[in-house]
């Protein structure tokens, strides 16, 4: 029953992925021009002269030919693809778009991962306790508070986070990952420049989240606290934080769990403002650079990366829904 | 000797303008082994009154005045950390929907094994999950379903689970909200049968509420009548069916057929039920009353013990200073 199941999902999940790397590969090709010939137009905008044969051929060969037969365009991609190989990035030329998006990763898991999980975990925390007591003062701040919290446009609390912290008290830097002049490895240093670099975004990204998190599972909460079997808990004489928790708050984190999971599979796309305002080394930033300067191998590479990564975050977050929610396994 | 002795029980719900008062001057007894069953109507106060008795009531629901006196404490004064040590190890309750009492997300036996540590220290997990079945097995459900979910068990199971459960630290009163309300009448009768036993057995209380009058008839020791959210007669069970004094006690018995003695005529009781935010002045039920008479509208009858019938009490003016005229 099951196996039976799990084999259903991933069955589910692995036809998914298929229809996303062939539309990642169509997509781009159903849209006006291409790379080869942006790249050619641009070299004879410069040089004002006709590109020499040669070096079209040689073009062709990096960034594929328009002309080509699809089906033949789809096999060189899919080949390619099993070798782990996402072309080569026309700004960064010639980096392959693999290992750019290999050295942002990294640093995009380390900062919106992090942060993702502490928003959550604080959100749902807070949640639960103002829920609890919904019309305690607590709530009565907490609530109103996060609701206006969330209301803030993200990047407007961002760069006022990097204009007061960076710029007017000068406690963070303005920009980057790390410090560039420390040797990149595992040193004390280095790490602590990490820490340094990545403590006011991380700030300001748990500080916009969690207000999200808290009304959920406060929400949620109020409900549950209604339901008979909190009145049984406490009819039960347990402690009131084990009927908090294992009755009322494991109850009712169902709904907010789907949520965090999503958001676990948005992490790898990195946060996209976050990135910019901060100018963090991470997939967001990465994407904003290829958007910017057309490097179609590059966005193409970055948007796979991202489709699998909320593929994957679906297929975990349905199963461990499945140990979470006894009455999920009956319906299968 | 008394287990439970409630006195002048008053609840009121406290929103709104006015506090609707749902449970008046509620007064019984509840003896050793006894067990006591609580009919009304819908809106008569009896959920409130389950609430109220064990302590459970939440905001804007508050008792204004009263006591409930369980083996001589007071459990109105207790704080929440005096109370829970009573709660479950003295005083345990049923609910009405097993499906909604159940944590859906816990094992069965997980759900015993909380309480039964929770209250004995000592107890091991091994043996708490041990005594777990066990506690099943005494409601005829096999040991092996102590692993199971909520979802995973019948309704009939999941009513006889929360029975067990009620009983897992040897309460001596358990108070029960329509448990067999939700299933369906073989199973009902099961299910009753099986509380009278372990009444037998291990020997605790029971205040069982219903809708349902013929079920008390079989299963109660006294019954008391709710309306209005007074109690406006208590007596025998035997009394009570054979000799009702209240006119509305006399509409409940004659609206549902006997099953042993000649067919007679069913009667319904025309009206509905007050509407406690805003209750007819004198006695709740004098709009209904066939049988009301000058003053029904404006005295508020006492509960009066019947004479020659020291068990017997109503509150109505038929039977001015308990006077049977009947």
């Amino acid at each position: 029953m099951r196996w039976a199941f799990l084999a259903r999902r991933l069955g589910f999940y692995l036809a998914a992925a298929a229809a996303a790397i062939g539309l990642n590969f169509l997509l781009p090709r159903l849209m006006p021009g291409d790379p080869s010939s942006a790249i050619v137009e641009e070299l004879e905008r410069v040089s004002g002269q006709q590109v020499p044969a040669e070096t079209l051929m040689s073009i062709r060969a990096i960034f594929g030919n328009p002309h080509a037969n699809l089906a033949q365009q789809f096999a060189d991609y899919l080949r390619q693809l099993s070798h782990g190989d996402l072309g080569v990035s026309v700004v960064n030329f010639p980096v392959p778009v693999a290992d750019l998006v290999w050295q942002a990763l990294p640093w995009t898991l380390l900062l919106v991962g992090t942060t993702t999980i502490t928003a959550f975990a604080i959100g749902t925390l807070l949640g639960v306790v103002a829920g609890w007591k919904a019309g305690s003062r607590l709530d009565a701040i907490l609530t109103p508070f996060t609701t206006f919290l969330s209301s803030v446009p993200y990047f407007w609390v961002a760069l006022l986070a990097l204009w007061i912290f960076g710029f007017v008290l000068g406690w963070t830097p303005l920009s980057g990952g790390y410090d560039a002049d420390l040797p990149q490895g595992f040193s004390l240093a280095y790490a602590v420049s990490v820490l340094h670099h990545g403590v006011l975004p991380a700030a300001t990204i748990v500080f916009s989240a969690f207000g999200g998190w808290l009304l959920g599972m406060r929400n949620m909460t109020v409900t549950t606290v209604r339901e008979d079997y909190v009145l049984l808990a406490q009819a039960k004489g347990l402690s009131p934080r084990r009927v908090m928790f294992r009755y009322a708050a494991r109850n009712a984190m169902l709904p907010s769990f789907t949520g965090f999971a999503m958001a676990l599979g948005g992490v790898v796309g990195g946060a996209l403002l976050t990135e910019i305002v901060f100018s963090y080394p991470g997939i967001g930033y990465l994407l904003y650079e290829s958007l910017q300067k057309r490097d179609y191998p590059m966005m193409q590479g970055v948007f796979l990366l991202i489709t699998l990564a909320v593929l994957l975050a679906n297929l975990v977050a349905d199963l461990a829904y499945v140990l979470l929610d006894p009455r999920i396994r009956a319906r299968g | 000797m008394s287990v439970l002795t409630v006195e002048g029980l008053t609840v009121d719900y406290v929103s709104g303008e006015r506090p609707v008062r749902a449970c008046d001057d509620v007064t019984f007894e509840l003896r050793q082994g006894e067990i006591l069953g609580v009919a009304g109507e819908s809106g008569s106060g009896k959920s409130t009154l389950i609430t109220a008795l064990t302590r459970l009531q939440r905001p804007p629901a508050v008792t204004t005045a009263g006591r409930i006196e369980f083996r001589g404490t007071d459990l109105v004064s207790l704080n929440a950390d005096e109370l829970r040590k009573l709660r479950w190890t003295s005083l345990a309750i049923v609910l009405q929907s097993a499906m909604d009492a159940l944590n859906p997300v816990m094992r069965v036996g997980a759900q015993f094994v909380d309480v039964l540590r929770s209250h004995d220290k000592t107890l091991g997990n091994k043996d708490a999950w041990a005594k777990a079945a066990d506690l099943l097995g005494m409601v005829g459900i096999s040991a092996d379903r102590v692993r199971s979910y909520p979802h995973e068990l019948s309704g009939g199971m999941r009513q006889r689970a929360s029975i067990a459960l009620a009983l897992a630290c040897g309460p001596e009163l358990v108070v029960m909200d329509e448990p067999t309300t939700a299933v369906d009448v073989v199973m009902q009768r099961q299910i009753l049968a099986q509380v009278l036993r372990l009444r037998r057995e291990l020997g605790f209380a029971v205040v069982f509420v219903t809708h349902d009058l013929s079920l008390l008839l079989e299963l109660a020791d006294r019954i008391a009548i709710m309306y209005g959210g007074r109690i406006v007669e208590i007596g025998t069970a035997e009394s009570l069916y054979t000799k009702p004094r209240h006119p509305y006690t006399r509409g409940l018995r004659d609206s549902f057929p006997p099953l042993r003695s000649p067919l007679r005529k069913l009667t319904g009781i025309p009206g509905s039920p007050p509407d406690l935010r805003n209750p007819p002045p004198g006695c709740p039920f004098h709009p209904r009353c066939a049988d009301r008479f000058d003053g029904c509208d404006e005295q508020r009858p006492e509960l009066l013990t019947i004479e020659d019938h020291a068990d017997h009490t109503v509150a109505c003016r038929l039977y001015p200073s308990g006077d049977d005229q009947l």
